[in-house]
């Protein structure tokens, strides 16, 4: 239990100095240690495999290319200076649409922490320590979220490309011919 | 104290010097062996043939000025060799290097020769790795030099494109084996077939032991893959501001990643501590055979090879290494389908 409220504690403060914090590149390095206290969170639940895969997939991959970017873009700072004088109801659409988002999350975090009073009960440990069972239950039960959620990565792949193929279609100086 | 848990601490300990050895060692090999292959002499002045270079490096390293850059981002830049030491070294724990014993009958059951006995072991090998870019990555943003950004850039990218195929080649192995844990995978090549021949995976995958060893040598920076270090176009790359102890963390991360891609790929492809001749309470000398081996290579690779240039590093990853990667797991996995191993 010790452990619980350690890795806890350490995903939630660290999720939190994520936004409020100006350098992004410490907002990086701690939503990794967020990851990281997570995936011991697994381990505690005896999933090793989902726990190793967090750390693969979030903080291994996913974060080296959000690392890459900013290093790119070299920003050492956030530029809010102009946005912060704006009253918080009158500022632009990517706030109002921000908040849309996290008054459903809260709503969604509300309804599954009323509802998994009632009717959870105990899961077996085989189910989620077990590699062969996970990956049967992905592939049958899942397999629909499943497929969906590889499409939706398709999506952003797409959308990359088309991104970075658009300067050479319209013969900008910065794109090399192919 | 149960005398389980004093010997595990044995082991813990044991595993921690030799690692710290074996990065001395092969710097000392490293250099005789480049002497040999350019008809020089090498380090032959401090101990008998050099052998006390290395510990004659380390305490100059230490006598050195700690030196940072006046806008270095002074937190990132001393965590950077703190984060790349430490995945090195926790990447080792996970590896088992000989059969289980019960040390002279004084355990009352035999515990495995490892560290940590972890049922994903190959994964946890592969997470430590995706983690130890960034100890790279943040050296090279946080010594705000333009050499040491560059070189941190290119080594992540570098990195993100040999992992793929690194992993694609372990995946095609775990087919074989049918197991996540190396434990399972070495012993899942014991025997021979016709008496003659190991069962060792190699015979099984050797495009996939190319493939692993390739991107094995790219993630851990050597030659032909350094370009994070190249040093004709950037000084010394991501570690051009690190002086003292900060630049030996560096240094002994890059050697012992050496060792312990050299050990996985020995578990994986190489039969582990499984070989004729010795009985299987001294199977870790065959261990310790194979690794040698295969760093011999690393060196030897070195010394011989120019570097790539970086786009051709970029297009062999992605247009030659990771199609050649798939077609393989593709293979494999119809085999174990077909055949059923």
């Amino acid at each position: 239990m010790t452990f619980f409220y350690l890795f806890a504690a350490v995903a939630v403060v660290a999720s939190l100095l994520v936004i409020a914090q100006r350098n992004p590149i410490y907002s990086v390095l701690l939503l990794i240690a967020s990851f990281g206290a997570l995936s011991g969170l697994y381990v505690l639940l005896d999933a090793p495999f989902v726990a190793v895969t967090q750390i693969i997939v979030y903080a291994g991959a996913i974060m080296v290319l959000f690392l890459f970017v900013v290093m790119l873009l070299n920003a050492p700072h956030e530029e809010t200076e102009h946005d912060e004088k704006v009253h918080l109801l009158r500022r632009p659409g990517p706030v109002w649409f921000g908040g849309v988002l996290a008054a459903a999350l809260v709503v969604e975090l509300l309804w599954a922490l009323t509802r998994a009073g009632s009717d959870s009960g105990p899961f077996s440990v085989e189910a989620v320590s077990s590699v062969r069972t996970l990956g049967r239950v992905l592939f049958t039960e899942y397999a629909f979220p499943f497929e969906v959620t590889s499409v939706l990565i398709l999506v952003a792949m797409v959308g990359a490309v088309v991104l970075a193929k658009r300067d050479s279609r319209s013969g900008g100086p910065s794109a090399p011919p192919v | 104290m149960t005398p389980l848990l004093i010997a595990q601490l044995v082991v813990l300990v044991v595993v921690f010097h030799a690692l710290l050895l074996g990065a001395a060692a092969m710097v000392w090999v490293e250099r005789w062996l480049a002497a040999a292959l350019q008809q020089r002499r090498g380090p032959i002045l401090v101990g008998w043939q050099g052998l006390l270079q290395p510990f004659a490096d380390v305490i100059k390293l230490m006598f050195k000025e700690e030196l940072r850059p006046k806008a270095a981002d002074w937190f990132l830049f001393a965590l950077a060799p703190i984060i790349s030491a430490t995945c090195a070294f926790s990447a080792f724990a996970v590896v088992p290097f000989g059969a289980s014993t019960s040390f002279f009958g004084l355990l009352d059951e035999p515990m495995k020769l490892q560290v940590a006995d972890v049922n994903v072991a190959v994964l946890v090998i592969f997470a430590i790795a995706s983690m130890g870019v960034y100890g790279i990555v943040l050296a090279g943003w946080s010594s705000n030099s333009k050499y040491s950004l560059l070189g941190g850039l290119r080594s992540s990218a570098q990195m993100i494109s040999y992992e793929l195929s690194y992993g694609l080649a372990l995946a095609a192995v775990l087919l074989l084996g049918n197991s996540l844990s190396l434990t399972d995978l070495v012993n899942a090549q014991a025997g021979s077939w016709f008496h003659v021949i190991p069962r060792w995976f190699v015979f099984l995958q050797p495009l996939g032991f190319l493939i692993f060893m390739t991107a094995g040598v790219a993630e851990t920076n050597r030659a032909p893959f350094d370009f994070p270090e190249a040093e004709q176009e950037l000084v010394a790359g991501y570690h051009t501001e690190y002086s003292s102890m900060s630049f030996a963390m560096f240094f002994l991360a890059e050697y012992i990643n050496m060792v312990t891609v050299s050990a996985v790929a020995t578990d994986l492809f190489l039969g582990g501590w499984h070989g004729p001749l010795l009985p299987a309470s001294l199977g870790w000398i065959w261990f310790l055979i194979k690794v040698a081996a295969l760093l011999f290579f690393y060196v030897w690779m070195r010394w011989t090879l120019p570097r790539y240039r970086y786009d051709q590093l970029m297009a062999f990853g992605w247009k030659i290494l990771l199609p050649l990667a798939v077609v393989n797991l593709l293979a494999t996995a119809a085999g174990v389908l077909y055949f059923g191993v």
